[in-house]
């Protein structure tokens, strides 16, 4: 049996979904030993944990061993030379990015939060808004130490196992622990992206320019508007950045210091810790409707064409200007539907969606679209197509019609060839 | 997120008003560990649920309230079984009948027992594994007749007023973590306790006070009485002085 001192509610990011669970946190690798050994004995099973930012239940598993290794977050070695870096799982993006940045190196995908770690990005294999340019984040790792259900080490390298490593990979550690990641950091030479922003007034539009500027721009990013209907259907905001160039930047020595990537403090003039209470108020149809249709008209009109330096973090880290904001959706919590659909399909698979929404009147309050390529992963999410991430929030009473739409459209996305 | 109950524990489920819990709790959709002695009527219950739908499911689980050292390896099991706890109640209890000058320890005992005893080996578990992740709602079904001490049955008198104790010193354990504890107080329900009672006044269905139970519970209730009446006729009945109550044949 268990000790039950070890029992915490857990949640996913959501907040949609929890349980408790027998949580372990080593920081050792004996100690992770030790969690195996106890879910054997117990005869219960493992769920990792680095940071708990997967929006639903990937890290959750109720009433059993919960392996949160968020306190294995060393950085092993690092090579400012080569750019390759040894790091434990339980390092974040932030600690990364900020720990290379000073030689001249930037992570090569990174998720829309810093705060995900390293373990939870090859776990789930996630990608950036540079997925078609640079893959996923599992493209570039070049080996890990896998410690399987037995409390074995090994070692597992792209060039020497590339079977064991493809399915390790966006596995959601089901094959094991990774211990130790040995990743490839890509070079720059400034801290600023050139970014451009156009809007697009139908869904058509904006799955055609997301297309275009896949093979021109790093970053390729769209915002739907999902509240709109008829012909101005899946209207949205796009944005494009790219790496400068050596030269482009006259102080790249500033730029490429982590102070210089901070977020802004205040957002509007309030501190950022307090935006997510402003906004709280409008959290329902009508105030997403205006806010989305705000951002959009003053895009189409203000930031139309418009071409902008910004930090690195501020273009990749969207998710983190304002701190909590998942609060927002409480007390019921949001669920995110992604659905990556095949080129030809993903405008009428995602029209569809769109539709669904509205007549279920669930209205997605934020759609994100991006660009995608194939890979060898065993259990990837990578097609030559579109994703669509809409955010829905859980509200009391409305649970049955957003289960039975979600439903609805995964089972379309299923029908097109598609996957999550 | 606040949600409607998932999961939950009935024990005393075989039959009464832990039969009926178990019954509504599974028709909204809850999975539910249903603990008692008697074998057949759990799988009743279970058939039951299978056929009635709705989402829910009852784990019939076989256990005797007073064989206390058993309980924490159960508790776990059906926790893991469930997985999870949302709700727990304490819905065992027994009254043998009591001749007025009989005095038969071994009855006696084995109410103290099941009433309070078997209430104490669950609800401590219960109790700590809900403070511990700052949530959860436990019930125990009293008793009217733990309100005063009755020359006609001492025993069950005592063993629900130390019921009720028990439950008011578990909420004010564990309130500051966000634990509702409630107690119940039903007066006359149509069950195999009540058969052949005389004098009995409103009685009502073991599903209607399944019903007003899980209304209170939902709704965080200290004390329930089932139906509401009750309370203000155990309110005139506790403020009987002693000297007269002692007198009247009740």
């Amino acid at each position: 049996m268990l000790s039950a001192d070890r029992l915490e509610w857990i949640e996913g990011w959501g907040e949609v979904l929890g349980g408790a669970g027998y949580v372990f946190r080593p920081s050792i690798l004996e100690g992770i030993r030790v969690a195996l050994r106890e879910a054997g004995a117990g005869g219960v099973s493992v769920a990792l944990r680095g940071t708990g930012c997967s929006y639903g239940d990937a890290a959750l598993r109720a009433e059993n061993i919960i392996l949160d290794l968020s306190r294995m977050d060393r950085i092993l070695s690092w090579d400012g030379e080569t750019g390759i870096i040894d790091v434990e799982p339980g390092v974040t993006l932030r600690r990364l990015w900020r720990f290379v940045l000073g030689d001249g190196w930037w992570p090569p995908v990174v998720t829309g939060t810093m705060e995900t770690s390293v373990g939870g990005c090859l776990g789930m294999n996630v990608h950036g808004k540079n997925n078609w340019a640079r893959g996923t984040f599992g493209e570039h790792c070049l080996e890990f130490d896998l410690m399987t259900a037995d409390g074995e080490l090994r070692t597992v390298s792209r060039n020497d196992d590339p079977e064991t490593f493809n399915a390790v990979i966006g596995s959601f550690g089901l094959l094991g622990v990774i211990t130790r990641a040995r990743l490839q950091m890509k070079k720059i030479t400034s801290g600023l992206v050139e970014a451009k922003a156009v809007s697009a007034g139908d869904l058509e539009t904006l799955l055609r320019l997301t297309d275009e500027a896949k093979d021109q721009w790093e970053y390729v990013v769209g915002w739907i508007d999902a509240f709109p209907r008829g012909r101005k259907l899946g209207r949205g905001l796009l944005h494009f950045a790219r790496h400068l160039e050596p030269g482009e930047d006259a102080e790249p020595a500033q730029t490429l210091r982590a102070e210089a990537q901070d977020l802004p403090e205040d957002v509007f003039m309030m501190p950022k810790s307090a935006i997510w209470r402003l906004i709280k108020p409008f959290t329902n149809r009508l105030g997403m409707k205006w806010i989305n249709r705000l951002k959009y008209l003053s895009g189409a009109t203000l930031g139309e064409g418009a071409i902008y330096r910004q930090t690195f973090a501020e273009f990749s880290f969207l998710l983190d200007y304002v701190p909590n904001w998942k609060r927002i959706y409480r007390p019921g919590g949001l669920i995110q539907h992604q659905s990556f659909v095949p080129v030809d399909q993903a405008e009428a698979v995602f029209r569809r969606q769109l539709e669904a929404c509205q007549k279920a009147r669930l209205p997605s309050f934020l759609g994100v679209v991006k660009r995608h390529r194939p890979d060898d992963f065993l259990m990837g999410h990578g097609l030559d197509g579109f994703s669509l991430a809409l955010d829905f929030p859980v509200i009391a009473g409305r649970e049955g019609r957003l289960w039975q739409l979600v439903r609805t459209m995964a089972e379309d996305v299923v029908g097109a060839g598609g996957g999550f | 997120m606040k949600k409607t109950w998932q999961t939950a524990v009935v024990v005393g489920a075989s039959s009464g008003i832990g039969a009926a819990l178990v019954k509504r709790l599974v028709a909204q959709g809850c999975r539910v560990a249903a603990v008692a002695r008697r074998h057949d009527e759990l799988e009743s219950l279970a058939v039951w649920a299978r056929k009635a739908g709705g989402g829910g499911e009852v784990f019939p689980y076989v256990a005797d309230v007073r064989e206390a050292q058993s309980v924490l390896e159960l508790f776990e099991t059906i926790t893991g079984d469930l997985g999870g706890l949302d709700l727990m109640i304490y819905a065992a209890g027994v009254m043998l009948p009591v001749q007025f000058e009989e005095y038969d320890t071994a009855k006696d005992l084995e109410m103290l027992q099941t009433n309070l005893s078997g209430a104490v080996a669950w609800l401590n578990p219960a109790a700590q594994r809900f403070a511990r992740l700052k949530r959860g709602t436990i019930v125990g079904i009293g008793s009217v007749a733990g309100d005063r001490g009755r020359s006609g049955s001492p025993v069950y008198n005592t063993s629900k007023a130390g019921l009720h104790t028990y439950l008011e010193a578990l909420r004010n354990r564990v309130a500051r973590y966000g634990v509702k504890v409630v107690t119940i107080k039903p007066g006359f329900v149509d069950t195999a306790m009540t058969k052949d009672l005389p004098g009995l006044f409103w009685l009502i269905s073991a599903d209607r006070a399944a019903e007003i139970i899980l209304a209170k519970a939902r709704k965080g209730a200290v004390t329930a009485y089932v139906p509401a009446r009750w309370g203000l006729v155990m309110l005139i009945i506790r403020s009987i002085p002693s000297f007269i109550f002692r007198r009247l044949k009740v």
